[in-house]
């Protein structure tokens, strides 16, 4: 059969999302950003509410988010995001408002936003990248960093003696009352990423149904900053981060 | 699997040789091009292997950038 | 509608004026000497009458940040705290000047530095007036002189921030926040329709439908050459703010031999202390600012040519008087006094100081 009689639009079974637009993505090959980017268009297209769906961007390296899916963003400061939804999604209870958060945006600076807002139960959806580092600065230490690995700023490994623990969000936002969804995925191999789809589309059904908080946590290769190829990245993030970030829903009531 | 084929069409200018396509594909259909880069200089994945195709999508859900289209028929 | 006079704290009057306004949200963190704001929000329940969102935040920072979600969406929005607070507010309140939003910001100053103290002050002169956190910006800084004030600069500033698209700031101090005075409260105004905010700020956040480009409200801006212009837009609208929206007031400076600047408070210890002049025949004016930024130096350097000598009286070590002095440009002395740390002078002592230094 000729390829060319395959490639006609009633074949199509894949294409990038509709609501992803055509800009260039700055993030470097192979990082699970573009990854979840797409889950996210994706259920929003599915659930109809692009008209009704206001995200709010990080400082980090997804910072730029709001230039790749055609929906209303707010770009937050650096932590705050979770604050910034709890205001808009008050305001404007009908909408859907997520927040897209990296590991030093959401788990160091902005701990106290993430906590709060989840205690208070507010109906918002948290994605929270988790990569154990600081992308966008150039491969700092993260809170979630695992201990002995490196990063610029612990070049010789992290030392919980100097840096303290990796910190486990997922499970500390589990014990918290207003949150009703938190649960832990990776989008490194297509199973992975068809789970962290119905993740993200739960998270983002409890918002709308008023359910509560709801925060997906995806733990993520940051092959730039750990210094690997895409692929030995998705390799390490299996052997190394799944002990610490085990897979799976933590809390779903 | 031998009723089903598929083809796979990536956006060669968007595509940035990441590889993760290549790895993720069951029938070792794409490569990366050994020698061609595209305008931003990355060696971009393709189809080498098209016959062995069967559209299962792997390729596209994992590609960061979206750069890949997936078509399939039934014979 | 009837007027309906009250007897209540500057604080509650911006509680009030801010539900009868039509205001859509109020996002605070409980600080004295101010924490009446929130506490009378929460008391009316406006979220049961018109609307209106309260929240009690987790802290300053989140209650900032609050008001700049609710910004971006168009809402008419505002927050309340006293100086720790306001400092810790300065990363917001950069943001949304910084992504041009208008917002409401009220800061009952207490005296500092550090956690200080929490008596009256006005100490905070210089973060409001010259911006307050990074970059270059400005906010309309409004400086309310009694309770009445406090509950009509809450639409004021509202209307302002809408109006130029920038944050205000009510800037009072303990004194006018704490102190009980009549006040004829506005009528209640309708909050907007989701329809009109979408129609009259084509900007806000709400939702993408089909016939536009997304909107995506950020300070950030790689490109130096687009954020060069960036910020002469900014510069432009501080400019139409300077041309456009000063506000002052004037008693007895016509035929003044000395002038007194002071503001809030103050000025209304300065009003007693003009009398207490007369009395012993010597001619004092009172120009007290109503807007500090935008500062009235027009309106004190055409006195610079009639009076011997010009008092910037405040309650702090000297900040307005600097602005008082690039006003009259060396025209005619310029002195300053204050007293700090929370304490409130009387009026005789503003008129020592005034005979000591220029006479």
């Amino acid at each position: 059969m000729d390829i060319n009689e395959i490639i006609k639009p009633e074949n199509m079974v894949y294409t990038k999302p509709r609501l992803m637009n055509d800009n260039p993505m700055h993030y470097c090959p192979g990082c699970s950003h573009g990854v979840v980017h797409k889950l996210i268009a994706e259920v929003i297209d599915e659930m109809g509410i692009e008209e009704e769906t206001i995200g709010i961007a990080p400082v980090g390296c997804a910072v730029f988010a709001y230039n790749y899916l055609d929906i209303d963003w707010i770009e937050a400061a650096h932590g705050r995001a979770p604050a910034i939804a709890s205001a808009v999604k008050r305001l404007n209870p009908k909408k859907m408002v997520f927040t897209y958060q990296g590991d030093g945006d959401l788990a160091a600076i902005g701990t106290a936003e993430t906590i709060h807002a989840c205690n208070r139960g507010e109906n918002i959806a948290i994605i929270f990248i988790n990569n154990g580092i600081y992308g966008m600065t150039g491969g700092q230490m993260a809170p979630t960093t695992l201990e002995g690995m490196k990063t610029s700023t612990c070049p010789y490994g992290r030392n919980v003696a100097l840096n303290g623990y990796p910190l486990r969000i997922a499970e500390l936002v589990e014990r918290v009352d207003g949150t009703c969804y938190v649960t832990r995925q990776s989008v490194h191999t297509p199973a992975s990423i068809r789970k962290a789809k119905k993740a993200i589309r739960l998270a983002f059904e409890n918002a709308m149904a008023g359910k509560g908080t709801s925060l997906v946590e995806i733990v993520s290769t940051c092959n730039s900053g750990w210094k690997m190829s895409p692929v030995k990245a998705n390799k390490w993030m299996e052997e190394n981060m799944f002990a610490k970030y085990p897979m799976g829903d933590l809390k779903n009531v | 699997m031998a009723n089903i084929k598929g083809a796979v069409v990536v956006n060669k200018e968007r595509c940035k040789g990441c590889d993760l396509c290549v790895a993720a594909c069951p029938c070792q259909v794409l490569a990366l091009q050994p020698t061609e880069v595209n305008d931003k200089g990355y060696h971009y994945a393709f189809m080498q292997n098209p016959d062995a195709c069967i559209g299962c999508a792997s390729c596209g859900l994992v590609c960061p950038d979206g750069c890949i289209t997936v078509y399939k028929v039934k014979l | 509608m009837k007027e309906e006079i009250k007897l209540m704290k500057g604080n509650e009057a911006i509680a009030h004026a801010a539900i009868r306004y039509g205001a859509d949200g109020y996002f605070g963190y409980p600080i004295t000497p101010q924490s009446e704001v929130m506490e009378t929000l929460m008391e009316e329940m406006p979220w049961e009458t018109t609307g209106m969102v309260v929240l009690q935040a987790e802290s300053e920072v989140a209650a900032i940040n609050m008001v700049y979600g609710g910004a971006c969406c168009g809402k008419a929005v505002m927050t309340s705290s006293s100086s720790p607070g306001v400092s810790l507010k300065q990363e917001g309140i950069s943001y949304l000047a910084g992504s041009e939003l208008p917002c409401l910001i009220v800061n009952v100053m207490r005296g500092g530095p550090g956690l200080g103290t929490i008596q009256p002050s006005q100490a905070d002169y210089f973060q409001a007036t010259k911006g307050g956190g990074h970059g270059d910006y400005h906010l309309i800084t409004l400086a309310p002189a009694s309770v009445q004030e406090m509950a009509d600069f809450v639409a004021l500033g509202f209307d302002l921030a809408f109006k130029y698209r920038n944050p205000a700031i009510i800037l009072a101090d303990g004194v006018i926040g704490q102190m009980m005075e009549k006040v004829v409260l506005p009528p209640f105004r309708k909050r907007r329709t989701e329809e009109e905010i979408r129609a009259q700020n084509p900007w806000a956040t709400l939702g993408k439908p089909k016939d536009r480009k997304r909107n995506v409200i950020t300070s950030l801006e790689l490109d130096p050459a687009i954020m060069e212009q960036n910020n002469i837009r900014f510069q432009a609208t501080y400019k139409r703010i300077s041309e456009n929206e000063i506000r002052f007031e004037e008693i007895n400076c016509e035929n003044a031999d000395y002038l007194i600047v002071a503001f809030g408070s103050m000025s209304r210890i300065c009003q007693k202390t003009i009398e207490l002049a007369a009395e012993e025949g010597i001619k004092v004016g009172l120009l007290r600012p109503i807007t500090l930024w935008p500062f009235p130096s027009e309106a004190i350097a055409k006195h610079a040519v009639h009076v011997k000598g010009i008092l910037s009286a405040e309650l702090n070590a000297g900040q307005m008087v600097e602005d008082v002095r690039l006003a009259v440009n060396g025209k005619v002395k310029v002195e300053h006094f204050g007293r700090l740390g929370g304490i409130v002078p009387t009026p005789d002592e503003v008129l020592n100081a005034l005979k000591e230094k220029l006479m």
